[in-house]
């Protein structure tokens, strides 16, 4: 058993098992990232799913007609962006209850992306290259991180962002332009999860299929508000899913009798649990919370 | 005047006839089906899709066709109703979880006739059906055995019920023909369709060394690692040869299409009767994907072993087996095979409960 777990722990700290982690939770990242800076302004977008799906089939459908991946990264960032841009309207402009369209959007996103990706139904896709198992994104996914934390807490537009965030009514009185800023956020976080759908069709499992997002936009969802809202934090907290989920199926090789169900339902467990445990702090907790986060804005005047 | 009493008179014997029997024969008939999943997932829902296909292209139009994708099985009782209210004369359910719902909207539709895939119970207007996946399985666990140099096989699988538990079996009794130390290495997925998490599920497979990948989850994702690894693997519920050309050894297909068929014509000609069908190879319902990637003689033998399986000669779970825990059990029935849950010896992963 000691031997058994000094080899599943050389196996796991291995480069090969690293990269598969990184690889694993670039698409949460992602995902994620796009919708802490639209949360940060204010707005809750449950929509994630929805628009990582319209990613993945247009990225996939970009890819394939062109022969060329790259269309394809694009494609699947102006899918994001699209559906993004129809929320924002809804939510911003006619100033819809934000659960609701969101809700909408992703059950949106789930039938339209099935009708538009019929015919691409069984054929192989078109794949961004990689070197020594290391692609682009899984690259840019860590980067975007640090930058969204720069942007955000050290810069002026992090400030106006929070601002519109925290108090749009303040904001609005400084003169800001509050649905400029939202739309421009919300934009952002379309453009962040129809990426992590491109991913998850030009990289991860090269193919369209219905429904391939399997729910991973409403893991990145979590990860968000059990992050309380700051990047860094979100990061680790997607690794530490990432590295769970590989980690419970490496278990399993060692036939040690431990029920799969309960290993595979420990990256949840885990990562709620450590990012509760981190967001501990009741104020901290409440001072990170974008206060206006789902309420409409509209100016007096 | 004569002329109109045989006419009452032949309709009269028709009528006897038909009420002797079950129901009338029909002009046209409705057939519609209830899919659990997405028709574009290429793997289970597709394929009952191509049955679908397949039916309206042998009746023509004859038959008039609809169904529903993506049912989830807890709102399914709704579907099932509306089906048989909106006039359809038979309606197939692809999902054992629909079982309950289907039972209780049969008993109020006598009428309608119902056939339920994969589940065991059944009433006078609903029949089940099924496919013997497990002889696909010994077949490959044989091929697996022969072309495997690390002498065990990666399997990713879905949840712990008969269909798959057998089909493990199945593999295993295969390779052990050929290699009777073949390992395996286990992987639950709890899930039949997620991409990204059968793809993790390969990568940690064969970054433990295996070089044969075999799956009973229902996307491409594991052969595409395979591919990319430069190991092999078997494709499942389709042919998946275009998104591994070079891994794919074979693959088990599901091929509804000779089934639904009949059924449907039995119900046009007034002749449908509920009962349990499980078809196999030998009904076209289980069909080999062509053999490719691998030496001739292993080509051969993978054939050979079809051919036997087909005529009967050949039962993979004929004989004496040992069971894991070593005891042993012989003249295994289709029931005890539909029921399976104990693995045999050389299986070293422990059965969820």
């Amino acid at each position: 058993m000691t031997e058994a777990l000094g080899f599943l722990f050389a196996n796991f700290f291995s480069l090969n098992t690293q990269l598969i982690v990184l690889a694993a939770l670039t698409p949460f990242l992602l995902a994620a990232l796009g919708e802490l800076v639209t949360e940060r302004s204010g707005v809750l977008n449950l929509g994630v799913e929805g628009m990582m799906i319209m990613g993945a089939v247009a990225g996939f459908g970009g890819a394939f007609l062109t022969q060329n991946p790259w269309v394809g990264i694009i494609t699947s960032i102006l899918a994001g962006m699209a559906m993004a841009l129809l929320f924002a309207f809804l939510s911003i402009t006619l100033v819809t209850n934000q659960v609701a369209s969101g809700l909408a959007l992703t059950l949106l996103g789930l039938g339209l992306s099935g009708l538009i990706g019929e015919s691409f139904v069984g054929q192989p896709g078109v794949k961004l290259p990689a070197i020594a198992g290391i692609d682009p994104l899984m690259v840019a996914a860590p980067i975007l991180t640090l930058i969204v934390a720069f942007v955000l807490f050290r810069t002026r537009w992090g400030l106006v962002i929070r601002a519109v965030g925290n108090n749009h009514n303040a904001a609005h009185a400084l003169g800001y332009g509050v649905s400029k800023v939202r739309y421009l956020c919300v934009l952002f976080g379309g453009a962040c999860s129809g990426l992590a759908g491109g991913y998850l069709a030009l990289v991860y499992t090269p193919q369209w299929v219905e429904n391939m997002t399997a729910g991973k936009g409403w893991i990145a969802l979590a990860l968000v508000v059990f992050a309380s809202w700051r990047p860094i934090r979100m990061a680790a907290g997607a690794y530490l899913f990432g590295a769970i989920s590989i980690l419970a199926f490496q278990i399993q090789t060692y036939g040690w009798g431990i029920p799969p169900q309960f290993l595979n339902s420990l990256p949840y467990l885990v990562t709620i649990l450590a990012l509760v445990l981190i967001s501990g702090s009741r104020a901290l907790a409440t001072r990170n919370t974008p206060a206006m986060l789902g309420q409409p804005f509209v100016p007096d005047r | 005047m004569k002329k109109f009493l045989m006419t009452v008179g032949a309709v009269a014997v028709a009528f006897g006839a038909a009420a002797s029997t079950a129901d009338a024969a029909m002009d046209k008939v409705k057939a519609c089906w209830v899919y659990v999943g997405p028709i574009g997932d290429f793997g289970w829902s597709y394929q009952h899709n191509q049955g679908l296909l397949a039916v309206k292209a042998a009746l023509g139009d004859k038959v008039e066709t609809a169904f529903v994708e993506s049912v989830a099985e807890a709102d399914s009782e709704k579907t099932f109703e509306r089906f048989a209210r909106d006039g359809c004369n038979i309606v197939f359910g692809t999902s054992f979880g629909y079982m309950e719902p289907m039972l209780k909207v049969a008993a109020k539709f006598p009428d309608v006739k119902f056939e339920h895939a994969t589940g065991y119970k059944t009433a006078d207007n609903l029949g089940t059906y099924n496919a013997k996946f497990h002889e696909g399985r010994y077949v490959i666990g044989q091929i697996a055995a022969k072309m495997s140099k690390a002498g065990k096989a990666g399997y990713i699988v879905s949840f712990p019920i008969p269909e798959v538990v057998s089909g493990i079996n199945a593999f295993m009794l295969g390779a052990q023909t050929v290699n009777p130390d073949f390992k395996i290495e286990v992987i639950w997925a709890n899930t039949w369709f997620d991409p990204a998490k059968e793809a993790d599920a390969a990568k940690v497979l064969l970054g433990k060394g295996v070089d044969i990948m075999v799956q009973h989850t229902d996307s491409t994702a594991p052969l595409q690692e395979s591919e990319k690894a430069g190991a092999q693997g078997f494709g499942q519920a389709s042919d998946m040869i275009k998104f591994a050309p070079k891994a794919q050894l074979t693959a088990i297909v599901d091929d509804w299409s000779p089934h639904y068929i009949k059924s449907v014509t039995a119900v046009l000609e007034g002749s449908w009767k509920s009962g349990q069908y499980w078809g196999g190879m030998n009904d076209g319902e289980v069909v080999m994907a062509p053999f490719t990637n691998m030496p001739e003689d292993v080509a051969k033998m993978a054939m050979e072993t079809t051919a036997a399986i087909k005529a009967g000669t050949l039962n993979p779970f004929g004989g004496k087996i040992t069971k894991q825990d070593g005891t042993m059990v012989e003249n295994l029935g289709d029931g005890d095979i539909l029921g399976m849950n104990w693995y045999v010896k050389g299986v070293d992963d422990k059965l969820p409960q």
